[in-house]
């Protein structure tokens, strides 16, 4: 069993090759990874680099459900995958789909019971159940939708429902693949201050993301994948500063990309931000400390 | 020519009112980008546009007529709408299949057909699929087949709804290419967008939508400038934008370009 400070690693890796069945290069290409508990990484890479292959195998997903050629050491908190009873490992770890039109259960006839149906799968007492359910409800401002149908809701509101059945299921690991790609900007600030909150009470969260100004705000490392491999794994701040995203054509937050202009054409700043705060900050300082405006969050 | 809104509305049969009263005007080879929360109206409103929905109140005008009492599949020829989701879209068994579907309408001969299927795929960067069952082929690259099948037919007008989600670095400048490629063909292009980055890098003219309204209509530097509109809206600039803005630099530079001149 790998640890790590003496706590069990989250997720370890070691060389691992994955080839699904019937396709022929592989979806993974070596990858040798580790990741703590109780930290967000984000996972970034262009489609089709391995982002969602990780997250399937770090749930079991791949190769219990999708088959294909694994190869190479894979443990998860600790254990071995193949040691892992795949019904165990889907109740441990909570995971949410990038496509909210194939995750709705699509057998429930409202919101509250497809909000529920993880609990129900666990067998939580109905009181229990309930209970949990209001306070995701409240927790992610879905009062207005409980009484809906699943099926009838926009691609937002059912990324939403699907996000809310998992955090109801109050799992320790979270894997999440791209929870707010139907999400208009106000919508995906919230879901990410939700994930926010989980990690301060200690969750560990796998999330892929193209968003990668929120990342640079909430993520504790990055992994970025190119062709099946992690090209670069890190803290946040080195990670989107490194040459090695732009290498794996991932762009940087906008203001890391502004800077690196403003580098270019001789007007380098005195660190690199990632933020737009770090971003007003440094800027200032580059105008002699003497900030003509205000910053606003 | 131009498709025009007059006090445009629609109400779903369940009473819901997602557009009340709308007045606009899209005109030829324009590059306009809708925005707003989720459940604005804003789909609503582009399905009006090419006859998916008929307005409940007001109407409708495509190239001088009226949308009422036609069909969506006559509408189409004029106006093409590319899902926001390209399983809504795409169905049939093979991408030169799917890509044939308009121009078979149209009923052109085949020469012209094969034609204006390669040019499509060309410009869609999916030539070397088009003998590939869409389902094969990852999410991305079936958008971009949803797109191919709309440009084929030759409209006035492209709809894109939402085209950005879930495009990488490499698919959002093909996007672009795209739609560089469409107005130089005289084509105007209505895009639905969150991506606030590309509103102001792709697009010059901006709608934002609020609870079934349109609460502002033009230019990108206009429309970012105005906080009542992005809190009515519920919109945010870009970052680099609101950093200008921050810095006192400049409340109307929008994009990297502008705004890395302004600091000395």
């Amino acid at each position: 069993m790998r640890r790590c400070g003496g706590a069990v690693v989250l997720v370890s890796l070691h060389d691992v090759r994955f080839t699904y069945a019937f396709t022929e290069g592989p979806a993974l290409d070596g990858v040798t990874l580790e990741l703590e508990p109780g930290l967000l990484h984000g996972v970034v890479g262009m489609n089709a680099s391995g982002k969602s292959t990780l997250c399937a195998l770090i749930r079991g997903v791949v190769p219990h459900f999708h088959e294909g050629t694994l190869e190479g050491d894979v443990q998860v908190l600790g254990r071995d995958l193949s040691d892992w009873d795949p019904a165990d490992l889907s109740q441990t770890i909570g995971c949410v789909f990038d496509n909210p039109f194939t995750q709705i259960s699509g057998i429930k006839d409202t919101v509250f019971e497809e909000i529920a149906i993880g609990l129900e799968n666990l067998g939580v007492p109905r009181e229990a159940m309930i209970q949990r359910v209001k306070e995701v409800v409240e927790r992610l401002g879905l009062q207005a939708l409980i009484r809906k149908n699943p099926n009838e809701l926009s691609g937002g509101q059912r990324q939403k429902v699907a996000f809310a059945s998992i955090i109801a299921m109050d799992t320790d690991f979270i894997v999440i693949d791209e929870p707010t790609s139907q999400l208009d900007p106000e919508a995906s600030e919230e879901i990410f201050g939700v994930i926010d909150q989980l990690r301060r009470h200690g969750k560990s969260v796998v999330l892929v993301e193209h968003k990668i100004d929120l990342l640079a705000r909430y993520a504790d490392s990055i992994v970025v994948m190119k062709e099946g491999r992690v090209v670069m794994h890190g803290p946040t701040r080195d990670v989107l500063t490194s040459d090695a995203l732009l290498d794996a054509n991932v762009p940087p937050p906008e203001v890391t990309a502004l800077a690196r202009d403003l580098a270019d054409a001789g007007k380098e700043l005195p660190f690199m931000p990632i933020t737009r705060s770090e971003a007003y900050q440094a800027i200032s300082r580059r105008m002699e400390g003497r900030p003509r405006g205000h910053h606003t969050a | 020519m131009a498709i025009i809104l007059r006090e445009a509305g629609y109400t779903y049969p369940d009473g819901s009112e997602a557009v009340r009263s709308v007045d606009l005007h899209v005109d030829d080879g324009e590059r306009l980008a809708i925005v707003g929360q989720n459940g604005a109206g804003k789909t609503t409103m582009v399905k009006m546009m090419n006859g998916l929905l008929e307005p409940t109140r007001g109407e409708v005008l495509v190239d001088g007529s009226t949308t009422r009492g036609r069909t969506t599949a006559s509408i189409a020829k004029t106006v093409g709408y590319v899902f926001q989701n390209p399983d809504d879209q795409v169905f049939n068994r093979d991408v030169r299949t799917e890509l044939e579907f308009m121009p078979r309408y149209h009923g052109w001969d085949e020469r012209k057909r094969a034609e204006r299927v390669e040019r499509a795929a060309a410009l869609a960067g999916i030539s070397r699929h088009l003998d590939t069952n869409p389902k094969d082929l990852p999410f991305a690259t079936r958008k971009f087949v949803a797109i191919a099948a709309v440009l084929v037919g030759e409209c006035g007008y492209v709809i894109l709804d939402e085209p950005t989600a879930g495009l990488d670095v490499v698919g959002l400048s093909l996007l672009n290419r795209m739609i560089d490629q469409l107005e130089a063909d005289g084509v105007a292009v209505v895009t639905i967008t969150h991506d606030m980055r590309f509103v102001v890098e792709s697009f010059s003219r901006v709608v934002a939508m609020a609870d079934g309204n349109v609460v502002a209509d033009g230019g990108c530097a206009e429309v970012f400038s105005d906080d009542a509109v992005l809190a009515e809206a519920r919109i945010k600039r870009p970052e680099v934008a609101q950093l200008a803005r921050d810095l006192g630099l400049s409340s109307t530079a929008l994009t990297i370009r502008d705004v890395a001149p302004l600091i000395p």
